[in-house]
């Protein structure tokens, strides 16, 4: 068979203007910083430095949130909820005329593949705006409770894998049910935070109703802490989220957490294979793997378990790992330097305690973080590589014989988060999707998203669900709550 | 202090009466404590004068071995209870509420001596208590109804949500209503498919150990509810901080000395369990009025959520 090879076809960066340093958003406008420090954030794909921004002080931190809740007491919630979901409609409609302006500054930023930021993340954070503006003034018929009203000021902490997107399920939920937000960003991932901030004052949305503060740790525990911040939400990793129940245990602040997870993702005998295998590497090489739902372990029936490992290896042959602004890269960079450490640390471990390593034959860029789509294969329950999160391009592939092994195996985890069921058999479908203890459960697909479907997980890997009905939950206190 | 003096009607002229052991309730069977321990229990003193406090009885005080014996007896009963259909376990919280009203009479006495109330009002909370069962009886086969979700998403996908029961979960059963406020913790558990374990009023756990004999003598299955008397301010914090407990209601923190609520929600946060704060500003915990029609918001305390997806298509 000939093969064809690919020439270059990298999206154009001249969509985008970014500034050689950005400050704070806070009550409308870009602020200089009091007393912060400033960081860069690098192009993880190149690591070339793309600006300059500002790490916020408690000082900082306070000013966020005194514009957030003067503009709830002042302004936002006297809205009517229909005029606070025109707001939101703006915005949505901005994020979908600036789409490519924003898929292409993520790209930059976070290294993920261009078709994913422009495919996924982009219309997805648009239509998370979209469906929440007609929330905003028909939260009587949510079946809530009696009365529900906004909690009053939202502090949120969002991790790097999704930024715009996560800013999206944080931000549009918290408007649409009247509250105000500090939000503050990822540090390695900033940029489509501050450019959301041009979209909201596009939007004239009233100043102070979305403050925008950038920082690492300290700027994050300063807002999660901060006394008058009402309710907590946070993505990000298990260990940062017991840090903040900690810190809110004895308050009378609400929270929602979105963890860790270490998604099971299990395939049957009788499976469709092929799109099992494609559901299979789109599990885990989606994003690179940065996904807390990503399927990391495969639980194969033992009976097929050659016939798949062969498939998923051809098809991991086609991957296409690269420059994040091409259109046909699959695969892009590792968000950070700390985060190649990490899977790089993770696989050493799979290989020192046994299991088996293999990756497919894949140039990788001189500059910048790279790491091969690998697959550890003969992993057993009790390796790291099976029971810690890598959150990286990392496989691990278990077997079993019974649908009640793959349960045990499956649930055998401090997370909960999600799981994949890959079986022509509906009524095992339906067993297996109610023995699962994993807030999402795909089966025969994986990976999907949408602002109608409630996201989250149980056990370790978080309370509180976001999307859908049960997200505007997290976000109101109603007349019978206790 | 004590006086051997019962608070009990008297019995019948010359006959002494038999009275009972109050022993724990942990996987269907009524055992001592292991520590081999008990506390007195005196009756709710009456009137404004200081009278001599009445003993009533040498109660089991469960130690944190106890507590932890619970809780695996709560997790085997999990797949049980949780898998048990939604009309069964309707059924099963009616019955309850069957045998509490055929044992009205030792519930009567139970509050009127423990909470100190009048016979009219004691015979006013145990209806309410019974009247709250048959309620959440009610509520077992209709709570996914209102809290499911069909959701329409932007691909073809068929694609539900449904809540789960969420586990074990460990009550800390209020101190002061010790029969009507303790049906109105464990009830809205159990009644979506949890197992509990159940610190009651310590200064009145007389109640709490006849409802377990309604339990054990109902439908509802060992393990679905334990029931470990105790000084809660003890024992709590083992269940605050343990593994296998996957939520944690604080109610019964309300009126304790030396048990400040935020630091079992401190110990809790070790494993995102979660955590049902008491009524109240700030740090300050406040029993909340039982008598009120409860709400939904105690049975979505104890579920999660969960999100099916599966593709449409020929």
């Amino acid at each position: 068979m000939p093969t064809f090879e690919y020439a270059p076809a990298p999206e154009s960066r001249a969509v985008v203007d970014i500034a050689s340093s950005y400050g704070l958003f806070i009550n409308g406008e870009f602020t200089d910083s009091q007393g912060g420090g400033t960081f860069k954030t690098i192009s993880p794909a190149t690591e070339e430095v793309l600006a300059e921004v500002t790490e916020a002080s408690a000082e900082d931190v306070d000013r966020a949130v005194a514009a957030a809740r003067t503009a709830y007491t002042r302004v936002w919630s006297r809205m009517s909820g229909a005029d606070r979901g025109k707001y939101l409609f703006r915005i949505a409609r901005i994020l979908q005329e600036r789409a490519r302006e924003f898929a292409v500054l993520e790209s930059l930023d976070n290294g993920k593949p261009i078709k994913e930021s422009r495919d996924v993340d982009v219309p997805t954070a648009a239509a998370h705006f979209f469906y929440h503006a007609g929330w905003a003034d028909k939260l009587d018929y949510a079946g809530l409770g009696p009365d529900p009203r906004p909690h009053g000021v939202v502090g949120q902490v969002i991790p790097w894998n999704f930024p715009l997107l996560m800013l999206a399920w944080k931000i549009a939920p918290a408007l649409a049910t009247g509250n105000t937000v500090v939000l503050k960003p990822a540090e390695t991932t900033p940029l489509t935070a501050l450019l959301f901030a041009q979209v909201c004052q596009q939007a004239d949305l009233p100043a102070g109703v979305v403050n925008i503060i950038t920082g690492a740790g300290p700027t994050g525990q300063a807002l999660v802490g901060h006394e008058d911040v009402d309710k907590v939400a946070f993505t990000g990793s298990t260990g940062v989220g017991k840090a903040i129940a900690r810190t809110i245990a004895g308050t009378r602040k609400k929270a929602t957490l979105e963890l860790g997870g270490k998604a099971a993702n299990i395939v049957f005998d009788d499976a469709p294979l092929d799109q099992a295998v494609e559901g299979i590497v789109n599990g885990i090489f989606f994003n690179q793997g940065h996904v807390c739902c990503a399927g990391s372990r495969l639980l194969v029936q033992e009976s097929i378990a050659d016939q798949v490992e062969a498939r998923l290896k051809r098809r991991l042959e086609t991957l296409r790992v690269g420059d994040p602004l091409d259109k046909n890269t699959d695969v892009g960079a590792i968000n950070s330097r700390a985060q190649l450490d990490r899977i790089t640390e993770l696989s050493e471990a799979g290989e020192a305690e046994g299991a088996t390593r293999w990756s497919p034959e894949c140039e990788l860029p001189s500059k910048g973080f790279w790491f091969r789509p690998t697959v550890f294969t003969g992993v057993s329950q009790t390796h790291r590589i099976a029971q810690e999160e890598i959150f990286g391009p990392v496989l691990s592939v278990l077997t079993f014989r019974t649908p009640g092994e793959a349960v045990a195996k499956a649930n055998n985890t401090p997370y909960g988060l999600s799981a994949g069921i890959w079986t022509e058999k509906g009524s095992r479908i339906l067993w297996m999707a109610d023995q699962l203890r994993a807030g999402v459960v795909w089966a025969n697909t994986f990976n999907k998203f949408d602002p109608t479907s409630p996201f989250g997980g149980y056990k370790e890997s978080g309370y509180g669900r976001e999307g859908g009905r049960h997200g505007l939950a997290a976000y109101v206190t109603t007349g019978d709550a206790t | 202090m004590s006086t051997s003096t019962s608070a009990r009607r008297a019995p019948a002229a010359g006959r002494v009466d038999v009275r009972k052991t109050y022993k724990l309730y942990i996987g269907g069977a009524f055992p001592r404590s292991e520590s081999g321990r008990s506390y007195e229990v005196y009756a709710a003193p009456r009137g404004s004068r200081g009278s001599t406090p009445v003993f009533l009885a040498n109660v089991a005080k469960g130690s944190r071995k106890d507590a932890r014996n619970a809780v695996a007896a709560a997790r085997k009963a999990v797949g049980g209870w949780s898998g048990a259909t939604a009309y069964n376990r309707g059924q099963v919280l009616y019955r309850i509420a069957e045998v509490m009203e055929s044992r009205r009479s030792t519930f009567v006495e139970d509050v009127r001596i423990g909470e100190g109330l009048t016979p009219a009002r004691a015979e006013a909370v145990v209806s309410a208590a019974i009247d709250r069962w048959v309620w959440y009886a009610g509520w077992a086969d209709k709570f996914a109804q209102v809290t499911s979700t069909v959701n329409p998403v932007a691909g073809p996908f068929f694609n539900i949500s449904a809540p789960e029961p969420t586990g074990v979960v460990a009550l800390l059963a209020p101190q002061e209503s010790s029969l009507l406020g303790l049906v109105s913790v464990v009830a809205p558990a159990i009644v979506t498919g949890n197992t509990c374990v159940v610190l009651p009023s310590r200064q009145r756990p007389l109640p709490a150990v006849d409802l377990a004999e309604a339990l054990a003598t109902s439908d509802v299955p060992g393990g679905v509810v334990n029931i470990v008397t105790c000084h809660t301010a003890e024992v709590a914090p083992w269940l605050a901080s343990h593994r296998d407990v996957n939520a944690i209601d604080l109610t019964g923190t309300a009126g304790v000395e030396d048990l400040a609520w935020g630091e079992l929600e401190l110990a809790a946060a070790e494993s995102v369990t979660r955590v049902l704060r008491p009524a109240g500003r700030g740090p300050a915990a406040v029993e909340e009025d039982f008598t009120a029609e409860p709400g939904t918001a105690r049975m979505q305390a104890f579920v999660e959520t969960k999100t099916v997806w599966h593709p449409k298509g020929l």
